[in-house]
């Protein structure tokens, strides 16, 4: 019991906190701007302070030595002893990175680690005994401050007047409520909805005056109730973008620019889910544009422009989604450039790179690989991220923009969907049943009806349709899902392909019927039908009735969609795709595997539907071989270390649960069981075709290893020779 | 309170019965969000035998398991419209399908015995124990154990990854 209420009060601790720092980071940076407020200091004060009591009062003595050091500082300037300079505010924000990390820390292991962050505790104490900046100071700038309180070259910061100070009088009168319950209450405001508008239906057949008039109450308060719980789900986008001067300030440090930040709209309301998926993509899109986009403070001054770069953010709402635009006023991005480096990438040549028009090049940017920084900095220019920020956008339904002019700046817009809870879906029906599926995957619709249905061809077994000269895989819904067909559907009653796209790969899912497009409200599956990749969960319909919502890419990869080497179809929206087409031939995601002491393997992650630990007593023999019991399925299982035939077999413990890649081919499964799952790594692969032994492609050098790309059809072909030709009987 | 229900120190406690094949089946009362009448049930394809279907809770989807299948018995009549006792399962709920609801009785711990050693199969993992009553026995469903995977596959793998159907067999021949 008491230890319960020590957990309690040990997750509250680490809530609050987490609270309080993120407002700290703010009204630090703030504070840098110049001569503040008593008050502000005094209630940065209080809030290092209130972490040191409760770090103590729970027993986590370096949090609260630590918390206390930053505190005597903050006690100094707080009465006017000292003066706040620039190192101060950046050992502070140290602190506050720390005391995170400590707050993280205790959170997973209940623990508050060992480091005893002696230095930084050093540095703020002499900080505090006034021994200004003479103890060493591990940021960009060594040199001690200048005495005024905002060095020369520090960047500046400012946000719309207004924007600051009114935050505390908000916090008082708002409540914390569990999550969990906002999800109960919209699910019986659904079902109210439900029930009205049954009600409302039945009592207009009725003409009952009395019953009218209470009727119209009943639907009046339940739409505003409607609107009311949708809000409280609702969190202002400012919960991210006061994150964002802290982030601008330490990548202008870092880069040595001078950057000014304006924030407009900040009130604009998107679901939490939401904003939480955002907030990487954000961050990434805000650290590019100073790193990439904004000059040198020199450039700027010999390009006439003020020293200080402007990046500008803004959040609105239009046409029922969120539009944020990020834009800088730096040197733009020149078409002429991403040209050149494309031909000299090899993504395009001359010629096409010449046909392209400037807004085709732009696009290039989110091709994965391709970077135009002349550097490489440890913030950006890697060639990794603007791809990553548009799968990231993508895979919640949002989209990403760019607009530049050289010279003047670049402007990224990203419109995002309000909600991930509410999504249009297209109704269809097949066999009877009736399923949604997310309009964010949804292409195009073809109706085939009559003679036209004759278009639907077979290659070997598998149907397909030439849609615009090109043959689209068809999957009849009815047969993917094992739905029995009651009545034999006879062949001129009418289909519906809907074209669907998952992992920019189309397919066409047959369907018997296409009903509406509806807003519907998602909601998950119990854990014993989560194995199902099929469904992307279940919604409530109008009549109240239920309706499973398919999941595209599960589909996709079910079926071997996905995986099939058949020539990339993206949609012909741009030229771009040829281009990332060579891209991702070189590039290959790829699973790093360990097996014995130093075999380090790895496998196209295309080919793995899932990791898995299985307890050692689940593994039973048959058949002279290793087998698991999978999803209802008889998985077979390969020893690798035996099957490359490692000399050493290191011996398993009895008790740790085993590890196993389930490895997809010809649509079924094989459980290659390994010592350990490394990581996942998205790189260009050059493989030296030699292999080191059999089972074996050859090797390549990844993450600076040596490392075995894994034979796995072959190696599955003679380790387990019956499971194939039954395969190959089905064929 | 004990966090298991059926062990601890209260002496008497109240347990909802139900008949599932001409057996009496009982699950602890505390553990039993509500009992409601037959649902019309959407089914999940690929799902194993024993998901009957999901119904809906007042806005909540809540997975529908039939205990007749689950404890191997034969199917009901065609015609059957088993009653649906929603059973909270850890932070979830699952209805579990019964032929018939019976009475919340008191029982006491003391008459409270561990299944036969006789007892085997997917019943035996399913059921936790039995209470003596004068003249019938109470057969206690484990609340933990129903919605585990091993007892939700039975008939022979129903979730197969896709085959392509017929058309398939008359090439090969």
């Amino acid at each position: 019991m008491a230890n319960a209420m020590e957990d309690e009060a040990v997750r509250e601790f680490i809530l609050e906190s987490h609270e309080n720092l993120d407002k700290l980071d703010r009204e630090f940076v703030e504070m840098e701007k110049g001569p503040l407020a008593q008050e502000r200091i005094a209630g940065i004060f209080r809030t290092i302070h209130t972490i040191k009591g409760t770090a103590g009062f729970l027993g986590y003595t370096r949090l609260e030595s630590m918390a206390h050091a930053g505190e005597s500082l903050l006690a100094k300037i707080r009465d006017g002893e000292l003066q706040l300079t620039g190192p101060m505010v950046s050992e502070l924000l140290v602190l506050v990175d720390r005391i995170r990390a400590v707050l993280k820390q205790i959170e997973e292991s209940g623990q508050e680690g060992v480091e005893s962050f002696d230095g930084l505790r050093a540095r703020l104490l002499a900080l505090a005994a006034g021994d200004n900046g003479a103890a060493p100071v591990p940021t960009s700038r060594a040199s001690p401050a200048p005495p005024a309180p905002v060095p020369v070259g520090e960047p500046q910061f400012e946000e719309l007047p207004g924007d600051s100070g009114s935050a505390q009088a908000v916090a008082d009168t708002s409540v914390r409520v569990d999550v969990a319950l906002l999800d109960k209450l919209m699910n019986l405001v659904g079902e109210l909805v439900l029930a009205r508008n049954q009600i409302l239906q039945f009592g207009a057949s009725l003409q009952e005056p009395a019953l009218v008039g209470s009727m119209q109450r009943l639907n009046l308060v339940t739409t505003e109730l409607q609107e009311g719980v949708m809000k409280t789900r609702m969190q202002p986008i400012s919960v991210l973008c006061n994150k964002l001067p802290r982030v601008v300030r330490d990548v202008a440090v870092a880069c040595g620019k001078q950057v000014r930040v304006e924030m407009f709209g900040k009130e604009t309301e998107l679901d939490r889910t939401i904003l939480e998926a955002i907030r990487d993509p954000l961050t990434h899109v805000v650290r590019n544009a100073i790193d990439h986009g904004i000059e040198a403070p020199e450039v700027r001054a010999a390009r006439k422009k003020p020293k200080t770069g402007t990046l500008t953010l803004k959040a609105f709402h239009e046409g029922g989604q969120v539009n944020i635009e990020i834009s800088d006023d730096g040197g733009g991005i020149d078409p002429a450039h991403i040209r050149q480096k494309a031909i000299q990438k090899g993504l395009l040549s001359a010629e096409q790179a010449a046909r392209m028009s400037e807004r085709d090049l732009l696009q290039l940017i989110f091709v994965p690989g391709f970077s135009t920084a002349e550097r490489v900095s440890n913030i950006s220019g890697r060639g990794v991220g603007m791809d990553v920020v548009k799968t990231n956008i993508e895979q919640i339904g949002g989209t990403v923009d760019i607009q530049s002019h050289v010279g003047q700046g670049t402007t990224l817009r990203l419109k995002i969907p309000l909600t991930l809870a509410i999504i249009p879906a297209l109704m269809v029906a097949t066999r009877g049943q009736r399923f949604a599926i997310p309009q964010v995957s949804l292409l195009e619709l073809v109706r085939l009806e009559g003679e036209s249905r004759k278009n639907i061809e077979h290659v070997h077994d598998a149907q397909v349709y030439r849609l615009r000269g090109k043959l689209l895989p068809l999957l009849p819904l009815g047969d993917v899902l094992g739905i029995n067909d009651r009545a034999e559907a006879s062949d001129d009653a009418p289909a519906y392909i809907v074209v669907v796209q998952a992992d920019s790969r189309q397919f066409g899912i047959v369907v018997d019927e296409v009903r509406d497009t509806e807003e519907i409200v998602v909601k998950p599956l119990g854990t014993e039908l989560k194995g199902i990749s099929a469904f992307a969960g279940a919604t409530i319909l109008g009549d109240g009735g239920v309706a499973l919502i398919l999941d595209v890419s599960g589909i996709a990869q079910m079926t071997g969609v996905v995986s099939a080497s058949r020539e990339r179809s993206v949609a012909a929206k741009t030229e771009v795709p040829e281009a990332m087409e060579q891209v991702s031939k070189d590039r290959q995601t790829l699973l790093l595997f360990r097996v014995g002491d130093d075999g380090r393997l790895a496998v196209p992650l295309s080919r793995v539907s899932r990791l898995e630990e299985f307890a050692p007593e689940a593994i039973e023999r048959a058949g002279g071989r290793m087998v698991v019991q999978y999803r209802g399925q008889i998985l077979p299982l390969i020893e690798l270390g035996q099957a490359l035939g490692q000399a050493t077999a290191v011996p398993r413990s009895a008790a740790s649960p085993v590890s196993v890649i389930v490895y997809a081919q010809d649509g079924r499964n094989v459980g290659l069981l390994v010592d350990e799952v490394l990581d996942i790594v998205d790189d260009n692969v050059l493989l030296t075709r030699n292999a080191l032994r059999p089972g074996t492609l050859g090797a390549a050098v990844i993450q600076g290893r040596v490392t075995e790309l894994l034979d796995a059809p072959s190696l599955i072909r003679t380790q387990v020779p019956n499971w194939v030709q039954e395969v190959e009987m089905h064929a | 309170m004990s966090a298991d229900p059926l062990k601890g120190g209260v002496r008497t406690r109240q347990v909802c019965t139900f008949w599932v094949n001409g057996f009496l089946f009982g699950i602890p009362a505390t553990l039993v969000q509500e009992v409601i009448r037959f649902q019309p049930l959407t089914p999940v394809p690929l799902a194993p035998a024993t998901v009957s279907g999901l119904i809906n809770l007042r806005g909540q989807i809540v997975t529908t398991l039939n205990l007749r299948r689950m404890l191997d018995f034969t199917d009901g009549p065609q015609d059957a419209q088993p009653m649906n006792v929603v059973v909270r399962v850890r932070d979830s709920a699952v209805s579990l399908q019964v032929d018939e609801v019976g009475d919340v009785l008191d029982v006491d711990e003391g008459n409270f015995e561990a299944p036969p050693q006789t007892l085997l199969g997917r019943a035996r993992t399913l059921l936790r124990g039995v209470y003596k009553l004068e003249g019938k026995l109470i057969l206690m469903i484990d609340p933990d154990m129903v919605t585990r995977a091993e007892l939700l596959n039975v008939d022979p793998p129903s979730q197969n990854l896709w085959k392509p159907a017929a058309r398939r067999v008359e090439h090969a021949q």
